[in-house]
């Protein structure tokens, strides 16, 4: 199952990025593989539609759950439609290995 | 004198429109979309297959509330956050292009209608997350985070 987390940078070790479409990358994890991928977010400086167009950007990639900060009203929306689970973490500190740490199947 | 003339003037204005311009629908609430895109009739001939029959979403979910859940009109109305008579308009439609699908063997599809779709939400007490739940089918609710069955639905309006 692949998941997609918002990632203030192209590390590990940065923290998760509190808004959705305007995050600075997004990882795509595998929790088969363990993989990790980080997409840098075209839509960062977007002047309007960053929500849906990072939706579309994470959907095609065959992810099923999606964890951020926050998600806006119509990206909400469009992830429900899309059967996409959605996760909030209010803690903006946690860094993307712990969460990473945390998705992972337990051995 | 002028403030009065474009007080006037604005007046007239919208009383065309109130005229000319239906009220805009209301968005109906999906909370259980379909996981399919439609129906398609098992036939024994090659006939040519009748034109396709769309239905829209608010539709469906007009069916499966009151056939499926067997929720009364009002309930069903409420969770789909539209009046009690629209929701009969709607079922009613639902059922008409349900018979003539039958009928006729057309393909059902369906497709779009006033509509968003929504999900219910969850707090995790071990963890403090929020988490959605897409797949109603699922019973056992745990956080997809800590694995903690600790959870709490929460209202729509908290986001």
């Amino acid at each position: 199952m692949k998941i997609a987390i918002t990632s203030t940078g192209n590390s590990p070790e940065a923290t998760l990025d509190s808004r959705f479409g305007r995050c600075s990358y997004f990882v795509i994890y595998d929790t088969k593989t363990g993989s990790m991928e980080f997409i840098p977010n075209p839509n960062r400086s977007a002047m309007e539609g960053a929500g849906p167009a990072s939706v579309q950007l994470v959907a095609s990639r065959g992810v099923e759950k999606v964890i951020s900060g926050e998600f806006g009203a119509k990206v909400k929306a469009i992830f429900d439609s899309l059967k996409i689970q959605l996760i909030i973490i209010n803690d903006t500190e946690m860094k993307i290995s712990r969460i990473i740490e945390m998705v992972s199947p337990k051995k | 004198m002028l403030i009065l003339f474009v007080v006037k003037c604005s007046l007239y204005l919208y009383s065309t429109y109130a005229l000319y311009m239906p009220r805009p629908k209301k968005l109906r609430k999906i909370s259980n979309a379909p996981k399919f895109k439609g129906f398609r009739a098992i036939r024994l001939d090659s006939d040519k297959e009748p034109a396709p029959i769309l239905m829209d979403y608010d539709e469906y979910e007009a069916i499966r509330l009151s056939d499926y859940v067997l929720k009364k009109q009002t309930e069903a109305a409420r969770d789909m956050g539209i009046s009690r008579p629209t929701f009969a308009r709607i079922y009613e439609s639902a059922r008409r292009k349900l018979a003539k699908a039958l009928s006729e063997g057309a393909p059902i599809i369906f497709q779009g209608g006033p509509v968003y779709f929504t999900s219910e939400w969850f707090l995790c007490r071990n963890c403090k997350c929020y988490f959605n739940h897409p797949d109603k089918e699922e019973s056992s609710i745990v956080c997809p985070l800590c694995r903690s069955s600790h959870v709490r639905q929460c209202e729509q309006d908290t986001f």
